[in-house]
């Protein structure tokens, strides 16, 4: 059964890129316990536009933590603590107690600028994807799917790989501002698969490189990325980034 | 950074060897100071030691830059740490800067009236009476003084944490890890820096404590 | 009323779309450059549709409402793509294929396109691999499969829980190759709220840059849109939040006939619905019903305990639990396709035997699954699934049975195309879930993924030259032409009248409102009365909406609640369609249920002589004007229409 809970809210305005920004606060009262934490948002904006303001502006689309749309930085933990790893959107208000202060804040990193609120633009990350990201392939008759053999253990680490959702919550924990992980996955995706490797060299080099143009910090191997990834995406990718690219660079 | 990390830990590791030397016996430890005297390959082994620290300590300052750039203007109001992030990798620059004044500090204490003085003066060269090839003689000299082995303790725990993160960072950096050898690579880091750096602490302690006198008397 | 001409070729079944591409007008590389495309929207079937075209030489133009191509809700496609492999030799052919998604459809599907759908499914499967989709492998290397509701075979290929995000990964790497290479053009957090027509052909569209606010102008020799289905004007579906039919309403009062909008499917297995603040529905991947057994009690009394939280599920015993699926539908017994299985699960509900604190629940238990099996395995195929129940309900399903209740899911209904996916309106074409070609009334699981991608990679890159090889000679356009300047004034004419309204209520509110109307009068059950009073609950509602809406801030810069404003004036329009074509189709069928219309045993009934048609409807000019029907006569060449049997 769910019971409700009375907490203060802390959010974050910011009038687009240049503006500073500050905080905002609102007391909200009797929110059910099963109700999503951007449920709670929704009563929150409901509540602002009743009182004829604008309301908070997030980014959020699926809800069920697969678009990767969602980037609310909770309580100082990207898309709040959850138990099994989740997005923002998998939060739920039973995770929080009565007279909880929650604060809400955007991704802050100098690659993803604040568009408003707590929107930020993370089209960097489709940059770098479109620097190497994907097997050069046309449409048309390739061969059978079954021609190409790919070890269970092989397809399924590619899977693990290949399920992150490009939300950005690695960039958002890091301190150095690195997209390493987000990269690293997608790299290894490709380079565990027999289809990806004819491009793997290219593929590394191209993708750092435009990731370090797009202003992304250096890894530093704290690992807060790993702790954060709602997919939890692994920094043995990380590692295996670094072995493509060193591979690449010395084959040069 | 992972290259030239690696390259210093492989230093560390002789360094401390060669101190452990100085336990059992002063005429051997001497010996060793000698033979890295003002020769041509120590002092080109020790300048290639010195570019060593500057490439890693330049590229160090770079990529902070770098990051801090990265990081962008504004910071989090509220920042949760996770539990897997260890306190060691996210300080890695402050320890590296307390490693490195440390590393000042023994330069004065040490190479400066050793090797330099050496340089500086022939092989004839005296120091607080001690000949600059008396490194055991040194030893003594600066472990009297209980500021100098505080400091020096609390330069290699400097130097652990550095480590602890630094040794498996490293290997990740350079690609030989994996979700199987994460945990291995991270494991031995630990167990080679602790003993590294208790190789180095027992010196100080010793010599803190009690000096040459009861070397004498553990070596006859 | 007239008669529509779905353009479909001459001969055998088998050969018409091989002698279709055979015969068909294609534009040579060094005209496709002089090409202009725009695709709207990026899911399975745009991101495709403008990866292939923008690799042919076309110029495209790809636009998004989301930050990236990536967050299209295709995304959230769990379970799985079929395709006609017959990779497990147990008999799957196209045909097959081609028969059940008709079957499944309950005869109201386009034969051709159905057939062309099968008939490129193999190929679909092929092209992901080639990208680099990880789908799931079986130890020796080859693709593994599972079977799907509907299918009595096993060819439905997946990607854990995940192939949507897999397949549209693919997708939009695709894309994003053609971005590097400069073919197309990425026009992310746009969106389209016009199409320009000139000269009756489709010749831009007028888009709102969502973070400027900007109303800009893009012009090109031909439009497709590929923007999703219209499930959100149920407020609560599965859809992501964002999901809207505001391009396909576009081109709906531009001339394009909007087909079926009646058949809306219901998915069984969604999470029930817990109160009312609830945004959205989280669906349960129909391959749970591989292993999990649907359920609720045979005892009224047990029921009560249940629904009053005196019991939990696994306190009732084997012999007292009723497996009313297996009972009803022995032949398919959980795998009965989403319609069956939904309306199964109301009338459970219905007539008392819900399981939770509303009634609205049944149980899909897996603690056979388990026993079976063993919870590592079940973990294996299902476990980010249980995970996800587990966060959003706080119960183990490993521990206790999984609560589940139909919810909206998909719309089978949408614009009209002909055979070449065009649709009514001359350059203008629609793909994927926005169209209405190939589903009929019910569409089978895991055929969305296919459909998408079939029409994005295989179908719509053909027979879109079939109609840009006559405009080679026409210049690219100026977007200074009166048209463009007409529709962009109109476009900012109708935001600035929801401005003015200057009401109390928030756009949120009065959307509830008409999910509300549509879920109980529009919804599972339908009757000709429910809809009449759908109806006229609706037109109020559009009157509260033109009085007392409330947009807060200004047209410049980003404006969420003005761009739901919008999106809910749609979702009004898109609702009266709804309802209007469920009460003039006086049968049942697939996703469309008229009480009146039942056989004895809660059979959906069929009207084949006075129903089998697709139903056109179009805009008469304006929003409150009753839309004309017109009808597209179905014509079934190679399968018998009978009545669809799920039980033998």
């Amino acid at each position: 059964m769910a019971k409700n809970i009375s907490f203060t809210i802390k959010y974050w305005k910011q009038n687009g890129p240049k503006d500073a920004g500050h905080f905002e606060q609102r007391e909200m009262k009797n929110i059910p316990d099963d109700t999503s934490f951007l449920e709670m948002l929704d009563i929150l904006n409901e509540e602002l536009i009743n009182d004829g303001k604008e309301p908070f502006v997030f980014d959020h689309d699926c809800r069920e933590g697969i678009c990767g749309m969602c980037s609310l930085y909770i309580n100082g933990t990207p898309h709040g603590k959850t138990a099994t790893g989740a997005t923002t959107c998998q939060l739920y208000m039973r995770k929080f107690n009565d007279g909880d202060v929650i604060t809400v804040e955007p991704w802050r990193s100098a690659a993803f600028p604040v568009i408003k609120d707590c929107m930020v633009d993370r089209s960097a990350f489709d940059k770098i994807q479109a620097a190497g990201g994907y097997v050069t392939v046309r449409t048309g008759q390739p061969q059978d799917a079954n021609a190409i053999l790919i070890p269970k253990q092989d397809a399924d680490e590619a899977m693990d790989c290949a399920t992150c959702i490009g939300c950005g919550a690695c960039v958002a924990a890091c301190k150095n501002g690195s997209a390493m992980l987000y990269v690293s996955s997608k790299v290894s995706q490709f380079a565990l698969l027999p289809q990806g490797r004819p491009e793997a060299a290219k593929r590394a080099k191209a993708m750092v490189a435009k990731m370090d143009e797009l202003g992304f910090g250096n890894c530093t191997n704290t690992r807060a990325c790993e702790a954060v990834c709602p997919k939890n995406e692994s920094i043995a990718n990380i590692a295996r980034l670094n072995r493509e690219f060193l591979k690449a660079k010395l084959a040069d | 950074m992972s290259v030239s990390g690696v390259a210093l830990i492989l230093f560390l590791t002789f360094h401390a060897c060669m101190n452990v030397v100085a336990l059992f016996s002063a005429e051997g430890y001497n010996m060793i100071c000698e033979m890295l005297g003002a020769n041509w390959y120590a002092v080109a082994a020790t300048a290639a030691l010195a570019a060593l620290v500057a490439v890693h300590f330049i590229y160090a300052i770079i990529l902070t830059l770098q990051n801090r750039k990265a990081r962008g203007a504004s910071r989090y109001a509220v920042t949760d740490k996770p539990a897997t992030v260890e306190w060691a990798a996210q300080n890695m620059f402050v320890l590296g800067v307390i490693v490195i004044l440390g590393m000042v500090l023994h330069l004065y204490n040490f190479w400066y009236n050793m090797m330099f003085a050496e340089i500086a003066n022939g092989s004839m060269a005296y120091v607080n009476d001690l000949s600059a090839h008396d490194g055991y003689g040194m030893i003594v000299y600066t472990f009297a003084c209980p500021v100098y082995s505080v400091l020096y303790l609390v330069w290699l725990a400097a130097l652990w944490f550095h480590l602890t993160h630094g040794f498996w960072s490293a290997f990740q950096t350079l690609g030989w890890s994996g979700k199987i050898w994460f945990n291995r690579v991270k494991t031995i880091g630990y167990v080679y820096a602790t003993v590294l750096i208790l190789m180095f602490a027992v010196v100080v302690v010793k010599f803190a404590l009690c000096g040459g006198a009861c070397c004498t008397g553990i070596c006859g | 009323m007239a008669t529509i001409d779905s353009k479909i070729p001459a001969g055998p079944i088998a050969e018409k779309w091989t002698n279709y591409k055979a015969h068909q007008k294609l534009v040579n590389p060094k005209n496709k450059r002089k090409l202009d495309v725009i695709v709207v929207g990026t899911g399975l079937a745009g991101a495709s549709a403008a990866a292939s075209l923008g690799e042919m030489g076309f110029k495209v133009k790809n636009f998004c409402i989301q930050d990236s191509p990536r967050r299209a809700h295709s995304i959230a496609a769990q379970g799985g793509i079929n395709a006609a492999k017959n990779y497990q030799n147990d008999g799957d052919s196209v045909y097959r294929l081609f028969y059940d998604t008709v079957k499944g459809g309950d005869y109201r599907a386009r034969e051709a396109n159905v057939y062309r759908l099968a008939e490129v499914s193999a190929s679909i499967i092929d092209q992901c691999v080639a990208q680099g989709v990880p789908f799931a492998r079986e130890y020796g290397g080859m693709l593994a499969n599972r079977s799907f509701g509907g299918a009595q075979v096993s060819r439905t290929f997946y990607a854990k829980g995940q192939t949507g995000q897999q397949l549209l990964l693919g997708a939009y790497s695709a894309l994003m190759c053609q971005v590097n290479a400069g073919t197309v053009e990425l026009y992310t957090r746009y969106e389209m709220l016009d199409v320009v027509i000139i000269d009756g052909r489709a010749r831009g569209i007028i888009a709102r840059n969502l973070v400027t606010g900007a109303i800009e102008r893009f012009a090109a020799h031909a439009v497709v849109i590929g923007t999703g289905g219209y499930g959100n004007a149920y407020f609560l579906s599965t859809n992501a939040m964002g999901c809207n039919c505001s391009a396909a309403m576009a081109c709906y009062r531009k001339g394009a006939y909007f087909a079926n909008p009646s058949y809306v499917q219901i998915h069984p297995t969604c999470i029930p619905v817990h109160g009312d603040k609830q945004s959205k529905l989280t669906l349960m991947s129909e391959s749970l019903r591989n292993d999990g057994r649907i359920w609720v009690p045979k005892k009224l009394e047990d029921a009560k305990k249940l629904q009053a939280g005196e019991i939990q599920g696994k306190d009732i015993p084997e012999e007292d639990r009723d497996y009313y699926l297996e009972r009803r539908y022995p032949a398919f017994g959980n795998l009965v396709p989403r319609d069956v299985a939904s309306r199964a699960a109301k009338e459970r509900c219905d007539k008392g035997f819900g399981v939770n604190n509303t009634g609205l629940a049944v149980f899909l238990d897996f603690s056979q699954a388990i026993k079976d099996f063993g919870r590592k395995e079940i973990e294996a195929r299902y476990g980010n699934l249980f995970d996800m129940y587990e966060e959003i309900t706080d119960e183990s399903p490993y521990e206790t049975p999984m609560m589940i209740y139909p919810a909206v899911h998909y719309t089978m209904g949408g614009i009209w195309v002909d055979y070449e996916l065009q649709t009514s309106v001359k350059g203008l074409f629609a793909i994927g879930e926005c169209n209405f070609s190939d589903h009929g009334a019910n569409r089978l699981g895991a055929s969305a993924l296919m459909q998408g991608l079939a029409d994005g990679y295989f179908v719509l890159p053909y027979t879109i030259q079939n109609y840009l090889s006559d405009q080679i000679t026409v210049p690219r356009f100026s977007t200074d032409l009166p048209e463009f300047k007409a529709a962009e004034e109109a476009v900012k004419a109708r935001i600035q009248k929801l401005f003015n309204i200057k009401g109390k209520r928030s756009v949120d509110s009065i959307h509830k409102e008409l999910g509300r109307i549509m879920w109980d009068y529009v919804g599972m059950g339908r009757t000709a009365e429910g809809l009449k009073i759908g109806l006229a609950k609706m037109k109020e509602l559009r009157k509260e909406f033109y009085s007392n809406l409330f947009v807060p801030g200004t047209a410049e810069g980003v404006n969420v609640e003005l761009e739901k404003a919008i999106r809910l004036e749609d979702f009004i329009l898109m609702g009266e369609l709804v309802a209007n074509d469920a009460l003039t189709r006086n049968e049942s069928c697939g996703g469309h249920f008229r009480e009146e219309y039942q056989t004895e045993e809660g059979e959906a009934k069929r009207d084949d002589e006075n129903y089998f048609y697709v139903g056109c409807w179009e805009y008469q000019g304006s929003d409150d004007a009753a839309p004309v029907l017109s009808k597209e006569p179905l014509v079934y060449e190679a399968i018998k229409v009978q009545t669809r049997n799920y039980k033998n």
